[in-house]
């Protein structure tokens, strides 16, 4: 965990007069999964579209890797192509495979699904789809946008799971955006928490994997939460 | 029969021509500002001149061969398809699109992979209606100055009273309009089976 794969150096982003990103710096290095949570209008996906280069920032510097993909919060799937298609659509013409679609579907799950069409799939299903298709390009950083707040509870925890696993399998830098503080927590190695366009605080996540909800982490996520400015109805003894 | 022979490969081949331009040129002013500034005024003004109002100056340009009935159809069939191109393509999931900019398709190959095939059930509206024009301008094209095809027969047809030619060549503009809205469909079928589950119907 020695060579940095995102360097976010002082940067700034405002949309009229409204600032969303103020002064941020972040670094991800190689392997590691940072998640990012705040309120919603914090600046979170901003971040995203700076790091994918949907965007440029208005001042500051960023150095991302050249093999970055994103998951969305929706699948975002091309309606006209086949499951499969969709999978290898960012590779070259020569690499694009059936073979590497069926491979990678696999790992998801979902490789009986190969040739049907995106709009008779469920929304997990598509979701597992678009996680093929960021991970087949064997990626450097691996952005997720809320990949999981659309989902229904049960399939966001089997999906949890399935992202968990595939993360330390490919080990690329990860970073989570998401509004579930349990999620963060479950998965990331770092969670950072964003307020006002600027990472307020930092929270080292140390337990041991595969992760459930433990003692230890629900101190952590009370404390986070507050860190939000959420106010919580239980106490820990 | 051989009238209608004559007259279907006119509708067609103008029909190509109107419709290819119509598409490309909508292509570029649904993809590009510039495109839109630079064409949309200028193909609306030119689409406000009734095409029949163009067949005497055709035919003084190009004399009476094929080359005006051709260009006449063409004309009447280019702005169906060029308005329903830009907005189809205009239209398309910008979200989508962003996706794919993310994971490395740009230029051509997001316009080819991604956009047009996105874009197509509209442009299929857009083809259809220009069929519709096609057959309406060919009866134009051929009543004026023609030898030969299904224009020139109606006209003969007319003058000397043959009641039962009018409507004979009358049926056969409804076949033509059926032929044509069979082709899109065919079309539709092939093209847009990844719409089952999204359409209505």
């Amino acid at each position: 965990m020695s060579d940095p794969m995102v360097i976010v150096r002082g940067v700034r982003q405002s949309f009229d007069d409204r600032v969303v990103l103020a002064n941020l710096d972040l670094t991800i290095h190689h392997g590691e999964f940072v998640a990012l949570v705040g309120a919603s209008g914090s600046g979170k996906t901003t971040l995203t579209r700076l790091l994918s280069g949907l965007q440029a920032p208005d001042a500051g510097e960023i150095l991302v890797p050249e093999k970055c993909t994103t998951v969305f919060q929706e699948p975002r799937l091309v309606q006209s192509s086949r499951v499969w298609q969709n999978v290898v659509i960012g590779l070259q013409k020569g690499s694009a495979t059936k073979d590497l679609a069926l491979k990678a579907l696999d790992e998801v799950g979902l490789s009986e699904q190969a040739h049907a069409w995106p709009a008779t799939l469920s929304g997990g299903e598509a979701q597992r789809v678009a996680i093929a298709r960021a991970l087949v390009r064997r990626p450097q950083l691996l952005l997720l946008d809320e990949p999981l707040g659309a989902l229904d509870a049960l399939t966001r925890l089997n999906m949890q799971a399935l992202l968990s696993t595939l993360c330390a399998k490919y080990q690329p830098a990860t970073l989570l955006v998401t509004h579930d503080v349990d999620e963060a927590l479950l998965l990331a190695d770092r969670v950072l928490v964003l307020i006002s366009g600027t990472i307020a605080h930092e929270v080292i996540v140390e337990s041991p994997r595969p992760r459930s909800m433990s003692k230890a982490l629900e101190i952590q996520r009370l404390n986070i939460l507050s860190l939000l400015g959420v106010i919580t109805a239980g106490t820990i003894e | 029969m051989f009238n209608i022979g004559v007259s279907m490969l006119r509708a067609i081949v103008g029909l190509a021509f109107g419709a290819g331009v119509g598409f490309l040129l909508g292509l570029f002013s649904g993809l590009s500002k510039i495109g839109e500034e630079f064409l949309d005024a200028t193909l609306q003004m030119i689409r406000a001149v009734p095409f029949i109002a163009l067949t005497p100056l055709f035919i003084l340009w190009y004399g009476v061969g094929e080359t005006p009935k051709i260009l006449i159809v063409a004309f009447a069939t280019y702005f169906p398809m060029y308005i329903a191109t830009a907005s189809a393509v205009r239209n398309v999931d910008r979200k989508v699109v962003e996706a794919a900019k993310t994971f490395g398709i740009h230029g051509p190959r997001l316009v080819k992979e991604v956009i047009v095939p996105l874009a197509t059930p509209q442009i299929l509206t857009g083809l259809s209606l220009s069929m519709v024009f096609s057959v309406l301008a060919l009866v134009a094209g051929e009543q004026i100055s023609s030898q030969n095809g299904l224009g020139f027969l109606f006209a003969q047809s007319q003058a000397y009273g043959r009641n039962f030619e009018v409507f004979t060549c009358i049926l056969l503009y409804a076949c033509m309009g059926l032929v044509a809205a069979t082709f899109v469909n065919i079309l539709q079928r092939f093209l847009l089976r990844w719409r089952k589950g999204v359409a209505v119907r």
